[in-house]
């Protein structure tokens, strides 16, 4: 799926604009932990979570993932968008909660990898 | 790639705003070296969790770096409180990070395993009370 199409999925709004739209994206992680994320995930492209903070975009980007969705109504702050952008990673907000996010993107076919 | 490419940063003490930073340089050196993805996102790794250790537990530290045709070599010390059992925090789930670790999403006594696990060789030298000097090398 393009962030674009898991964006109207998920009612999400986008924060970025200087990332990879053309990205397919197949797989995904959710935690709240980044501890378990680095344990973990593997090569999984995108990351919901009910974290915000910095480290949650260092995070991925030591995975290479190309997407992190915040999920339960949390907003990530300037200081993490300006991050995101450097790293050329997107930042979506969902106000739907975490399991509920996870399911809605399983249901388009999004899997994921590493368990 | 015949010389070899020295790199040196500082660790601030519990800013985590950029904890990670000296691993996220390092992880872009590599990609402009062309090294090869999967040998980048293991030593990004490792480094990350030495980082993050070095932050949420050794007070900040140093970190140096070289690169060479065949490897990467990255050292992590610190001057902090020091491990006092190594066998048990190599062990996972073994963390003694507080709740505020916790909070910023950390402190699952992860780190050290994951490090085993992605690094080609790990050397952990500590002393209680002295500090931790951590040795990741990665083979290309
Ligand atoms: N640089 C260090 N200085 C002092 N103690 C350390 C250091 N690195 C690790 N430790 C000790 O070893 C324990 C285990 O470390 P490990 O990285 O495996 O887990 P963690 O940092 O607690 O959690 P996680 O890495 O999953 O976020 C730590 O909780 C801490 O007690
Ligand atoms: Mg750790």
């Amino acid at each position: 799926m393009k962030i674009s199409e898991i964006a109207a999925v998920l009612n999400a709004e986008v924060y970025t604009v200087n990332h990879d739209e053309n990205a397919d994206i197949k797989s995904a992680c959710s935690a709240d932990l980044m501890s378990d994320v680095m344990a973990f995930s593997k090569e999984n492209a995108l990351l919901l979570t009910g974290l915000v903070n910095p480290q949650v975009i260092r995070t991925a980007e030591m995975m290479d993932m190309k997407a992190i969705i915040f999920v339960r109504g949390k907003k990530p702050q300037q200081a993490m968008i300006e991050l995101a952008e450097e790293k050329r990673i997107a930042l979506l907000a969902t106000d739907f909660p975490l399991f509920e996010a996870s399911g809605r993107l399983y249901q388009q076919g999004i899997r994921g990898h590493g368990y | 790639m015949g010389q070899v490419i020295i790199r040196d940063f500082e660790i601030p003490a519990n800013d985590f705003t950029v904890a990670g930073e000296a691993s996220s340089t390092v992880r872009k050196l590599l990609v402009q070296l062309g090294v090869a993805p999967d040998k980048i996102k293991r030593t990004a790794i490792a480094m990350y969790e030495a980082e993050i250790n070095a932050v949420i537990h050794g007070h900040g530290g140093k970190a140096h770096v070289e690169i060479s045709g065949d490897k990467i070599t990255i050292v992590i010390s610190d001057e902090g409180p020091g491990i006092e059992d190594l066998d048990l925090a190599m062990q996972e789930g073994y963390s003694t990070a507080p709740d505020s670790i916790r909070e910023m999403g950390f402190g699952a006594g992860m780190g050290l395993p994951n490090m085993k696990k992605h690094a080609d060789e790990l050397d952990i030298r500590t002393e209680k009370g002295k500090g931790t000097v951590v040795t990741i090398t990665v083979y290309f």
